[in-house]
């Protein structure tokens, strides 16, 4: 037993103690957890009333078996009792007992609250800390209803202690963030601030915490902290080393109140005032000229003092970004701490340096220690680091530096640790994409990617390599090169196989001039690998194979053989059999030239933003990769790859990322988006497979009927509805109740824009929540997925989502769904269905409500759901004639909308193609005499009528505007449509 | 803001845990058992700092114990490593050349001594001498 028996020593509590530390196993601990705990229920039974030391004595007890791990259901009483004791130590206990034991929503709260109301009004400073604290970790919002009001006033009293002022800082902040709405600064926030000022150390340590978080929450009523913390900091920084007395740390002088300033003014752009201004750059000066000084103490305290504000101050100058000579010596200052034996130190610089490499002024003087970099990348030992030092070669990656850091990611990726492969292999393909300028690097970067790391190069990234190889035709010989070399490898990843398979089947023709690498041998090395392959890639190399016998008649004869054999034919997998009966069928039946129309080079794939970089931000979690980074990242890829502005996000891509094995390698059904050539091929591939009945979806805007009956039961419109109750109320109310639903985000109506000409992406992303959507529409009917995604590692709770319609709307669009499961946990992923029906036409837009707790506190999030009139497009073709015949019925001025404005992303022919076709009209070639310009038709779905629809969008370049004319048969349409599509260029 | 700080032995028995969001007990269990998991399989002269999830852990180990806390994103990690420095001299001055055993067996002034340090998570009072002398003075109030 220790020898301590400071203060109150409790012997029965030790005596007990010992006990379980003398247990043997842990059945000898239970028994005795258990006779304890009989006893202590008898006491507490008993007649005999307990004194107040006893009580305390049996409270502790159960505090300890509860904090061993085991579960207690008893006592709580007790413990509120000795609340109201008058015995310090006793109400101490009873406090503890309820901080660590009650949850937010017990019953006793109320006696809790009657016990905290006591001893807040007794006026002894050292009960109103007890209780303040109690508040502090409860936390819950009865109490925030109960104190909300209360603390404020103790808080800024002038004749309060500073040790409760210390606590009442603190207390309200946790109330503030479990309960927002029942803070009510107002009046107080001139005092709240000025206590930046007070006298006493102590108290701007807590109230700068309190202070911080509401100036994030409300930057304008909090903005004269600026000067205030400024000169603060500087009369600190500018302090000697003993002149705070106990609030020098290892001669450092204040560094928590220092790093909080610092924090504080991170709140904020750069001070407008000059002269505090000044003052602030003086004062990180001086910070960074303090690093150079020898130190004043040898002591690891000493130097993790200074140098946790010499990282807070440079966090500043990057968050400030304005300042280059201080950007500058920020950045040297890391390199310093690069080479530092403090394993600390170089992991902080390696992740300081990854946000200073994305500032212009700085990114040149980041580029400077790739040596370093890339050597702590090999010789750290500790994973973390290293992880670190990965992070930060991607991010001072440009053009002139790619080659060599992609090539040491790569060399790093044949050694790393398992646990990070998966994520430079994503790094990779995106910096090989992002700066590639020689294709034949980038498909040779990818191909021994997948050579090193074939287990961790995961869908996304194979798809991407032949997007890009599709769409570039400078690059297809090489690759089918390459990839025809790589399969010579005994033993080759299952991945490589199928970028093998599709791009032979695309392109062997272009290596098949040398014997070394005929049709035959082609086909021969893919047949090599397929027994060894899954299902999904033997169903790819089947239509590998099929796309041969268009390519080389001369293989046909071995193909067939292959095709007709049993263990194709009858394969028990049915997406198998059924491609080698179809495959079989159709090239014996069909004739070369049907052949070669149905098996037709695959299309360029339209452009979009590049899925990996998702995936990498999805893996990374929130803030990992910043947001310019994505944009820039978008940018570029779009520019230099594909030629376009980044469009089009997901049709493709969801295509690509289908889960079933039978996703339509070969484009079967790529006709959906109108391409021409695919169109006559539709119909005859509809009868040729119509025996087996599944490969019908092959499209052609005509056939209306074979959509109709695809999904959604037409009885939707009577069961589970929006409840017409919830949408009435759902005109969006302004008060920030927890009860109603927070207006529409002002961000909503762009997040919409964003999904006029696409279906599927990521709505909405914050901190805390993800929310993805994928839709399909088909006549008036659409189905959308609602994917919400919880980025934290802590649990949703009370997870509710409400769609509303609000006003006329609710007799316009019909929206069906289930609520969702009301607990997310961390990390997890729910998905919610909705079903849609397009009753008439509408301009308005559903809302999306999502509330959830998080933390304790409550979230509420209202957007708007992109679903816009033109999502009830039907395609419509027509000839030139007839389109200027309808343009000119159609020709009274309120059935026209037009606008004139600029543009706003490049104008690009094809991009602007894949907008149009996106938004499901028909596009049609050679309608309109100018070439330049674009005219498309389609059809309006909605349950009452069809409103047929024109739309002629004249672009002109050298003015970058574009004029939109939209015509329809009604007013309505025609001035949504014109709203929505003008917003796309 | 600290989200929780936890205090437990080589032998990954958990002495001590301080949680500063509400969590429900499982959930607890569950990230203590992670928690003690990676910081006890770190390797020696490996950094302080760990990513998990969207937080950041900052443990370090004094004699037997082992310190973890987890911060959120934007919080200063050497500055936390200093913060269990001083409740490691809070402690020491109240317990005198403290060591695990006053912690088991004391664990409600433990508790007491964080709390006057600490509170939401957010550092309260950095000066040793005003805890320490709050503290005595509570000491002195029993009486």
């Amino acid at each position: 037993m220790p020898a301590v028996s400071k203060g109150d020593g409790m012997r029965g509590l030790a005596v007990f103690i010992s006990d379980i530390r003398n247990c043997k196993s842990k059945e000898a601990e239970i028994k005795r957890i258990n006779k304890e705990l009989a006893n202590i229920r008898s006491k507490f039974k008993g007649d005999k009333a307990l004194d107040g030391y006893s009580k305390k004595k049996y409270v502790c007890k159960l505090l300890f078996i509860f904090l061993l791990g085991h579960d207690i259901d008893f006592g709580h009483m007790e413990a509120v009792n000795l609340l109201s004791s008058n015995k310090y130590t006793e109400k101490q206990i009873g406090y503890l007992f309820i901080s660590v034991l009650v949850n937010s929503n017990s019953e006793l709260i109320r006696l809790i609250n009657n016990a905290i109301k006591n001893d807040l009004a007794s006026r002894n400073p050292t009960f109103m800390c007890l209780a303040l604290h109690c508040i502090a970790n409860v936390g819950s919002r009865e109490m925030a209803e109960a104190f909300a009001g209360e603390i404020p006033r103790i808080l800024v009293a002038g004749d309060t202690m500073d040790s409760v002022k210390q606590s009442a800082a603190l207390c309200l902040l946790r109330l503030y963030k479990t309960s927002p709405d029942l803070v009510h600064m107002g009046e107080w926030t001139s005092r709240v601030v000025h206590l930046l000022n007070d006298q006493h150390m102590g108290v701007v340590t807590a109230a700068i915490s309190l202070i911080t978080c509401l100036s994030q929450k409300n930057p304008e009523e909090f903005k004269t902290c600026i000067s205030l913390a400024v000169s603060r900091l500087s009369r600190i920084v500018s302090s000697a080393s003993t002149d705070l007395q106990d609030y020098t740390y290892y001669f450092v002088p204040a560094p928590w109140l220092s790093v909080k300033l610092l924090r504080l003014l991170q709140c904020y752009p750069p001070p407008e005032d000059g002269a505090v201004k000044g003052r602030l750059v003086e004062c990180l000066e001086t910070i960074l000229n303090k690093a150079q000084e020898p130190p004043k103490s040898k002591k690891v305290q000493h130097s993790n003092a200074k140098n946790a504000i010499l990282f807070e101050a440079i966090s500043l100058i990057i968050h400030y970004d304005s300042e280059p000579n201080l950007l500058v010596r920020a950045c040297n200052q890391l390199g310093q701490f690069l080479q530092h034996r403090e394993t600390n130190l170089r992991y902080l610089a390696l992740e300081s340096m990854c946000t200073l490499a994305s500032s212009e002024f700085s990114h040149e003087a980041v580029k400077t220690h790739i040596e370093t970099v890339i050597n702590a990348l090999k010789t750290e030992r500790d994973v973390s680091v290293r992880q670190r030092a990965a992070d930060l070669l991607y991010a001072m990656c440009d053009r002139s530096n790619a080659k060599q850091i992609v090539a040491e990611m790569l060399s790093y990726l044949e050694t790393a640790d398992y646990s990070i492969r998966e994520e430079i292999v994503l790094k990779v393909a995106i910096l090989a994409e992002k700066y590639a300028v020689d294709y034949s690097w980038y498909v040779d970067t990818i191909l021994n990617l997948i050579r090193i790391a074939g287990d961790y190069v995961s869908e996304e990234v194979w798809y991407r390599v032949i997007q890009i190889v599709i769409n570039r035709d400078d690059v297809q010989g090489y690759a089918a090169k390459t990839v025809f070399e790589a399969l010579q490898a005994p033993a080759c990843h299952e991945n490589m196989v199928k970028v093998g398979g599709y791009i032979l089947g695309e392109f062997g023709n272009l290596i098949a001039g040398d014997p070394r690498s005929s049709p035959l041998v082609q086909f021969n090395l893919l047949h090599s690998k397929f027994h060894l392959c899954s299902v999904p890639t033997r169903a790819l190399l089947l239509s590998a194979y099929i796309k041969f016998i268009n390519l080389f008649p001369e293989t046909k004869s071995t193909i067939q053989e292959v095709l007709r054999s049993d263990s194709q034919i009858r394969n028990s997998d049915v997406e198998l059999q059924q491609r080698a009966v179809e495959y079989l069928k159709l090239s014996s039946i069909a004739s070369t030239d049907v052949l070669a129309t149905v098996l037709e080079e695959m299309p360029p794939f339209p452009e979009r933003e590049s899925s990996i970089l998702a995936k990498l931000k999805k893996k990374k979690g929130p803030g990992a990769v910043s947001v310019s980074e994505l944009e820039d990242g978008k940018k570029e890829a779009g520019s230099e790859i594909n030629g376009g502005g980044g469009a089009e996000s997901a049709a493709a891509a969801s295509n690509a990322s289908t889960p079933s094995p039978s996703a339509d390698l070969l484009g079967l059904r790529s006709g959906a988006a109108g391409i021409g050539s695919a169109t006559g091929a539709g119909s005859l591939l509809v009868d040729v497979f119509s025996e087996s009945g599944t490969a019908a979806t092959a499209s052609s805007g005509t056939d209306e009927n074979f959509l109709r009956d695809l999904d959604l039961p037409t009885e939707s419109s009577d069961s589970l509805l929006v409840d017409s109750a919830l949408a009435s109320d759902s005109t969006p109310s302004s008060a920030l109740g927890s009860e109603d639903p927070a207006p529409a985000l002002p961000e909503s109506d762009e997040l919409l824009h964003k999904f006029v000409c696409k279906n599927n992406g990521v709505l909405f992303e914050n901190h805390l929540l993800q929310i993805g959507i994928k839709s399909e529409y088909r006549q008036n009917l659409g189905r959308m997925y609602l994917f919400f995604g919880n980025k934290t590692s802590m649990q949703f709770i009370g997870f509710s989502t409400t769609v509303t319609c609000p006003g006329e709307l609710q007799s316009q669009l019909n929206i069906q769904t289930k609520p969702v499961e009301p607990l997310v946990e961390g990390g997890a992923q729910v998905q919610q269905v909705l079903n849609i029906e397009c009753l008439s036409d509408f301009t308005e837009a559903p809302l999306l409500n999502i509330r959830f707790r998080y933390g304790g506190t409550l979230q509420n999030i209202t957007l708007k759901l992109p679903i816009t009139i033109n999502k009830f497009f039907q395609p419509t073709e027509m000839a030139s004639q007839d389109f200027f015949q309808r343009w000119k019925q159609l020709s009274q001025p309120q059935q026209e909308a037009q606008k004139i404005f600029k543009a706003t992303h490049p104008m690009d022919s094809e991009v602007l193609k894949g907008k149009l076709l996106g938004l499901g009209t028909a596009l049609l070639e050679n309608v309109d005499p100018n070439p330049e310009n674009f005219v498309c038709a389609g059809v309006i779905q909605t349950k009452a009528l069809q409103v047929g629809c024109l739309l002629r969008l004249e672009p002109n370049a050298q003015a970058q505007m574009y004029r939109l004319t939209l015509r329809s048969s009604k007013e309505s349409v025609s001035k949504r449509l014109c709203e929505l599509v003008a917003e796309q260029f | 803001m600290m989200r929780f700080m936890l205090l437990f032995s080589r032998q990954g028995k958990l002495r001590l845990q301080k949680w500063y969001v509400s969590i429900g007990d499982k959930e607890k269990k569950k990230i203590t058992r992670e928690m003690t998991q990676i910081v006890l399989g770190r390797k020696p002269q490996t950094c302080n700092f760990i990513d998990w999830k969207d937080l950041k852990i900052v443990y370090k180990r004094y004699a037997s114990l082992y310190f973890c806390c987890a911060m959120e994103g934007q919080d200063n990690e050497l500055l936390t490593l200093e913060l269990m420095h001083r409740y490691v001299e809070l402690l020491d001055n109240y317990f005198g050349n403290v060591c695990e055993l006053d912690i088991i067996f004391n664990f409600e002034k433990a508790y007491f001594i964080l709390d006057e340090f600490l509170m939401g998570g957010e550092i309260q009072e950095t000066s040793k001498l005003s805890v320490s002398k709050s503290i005595e003075e509570s000491d002195m109030l029993q009486e």
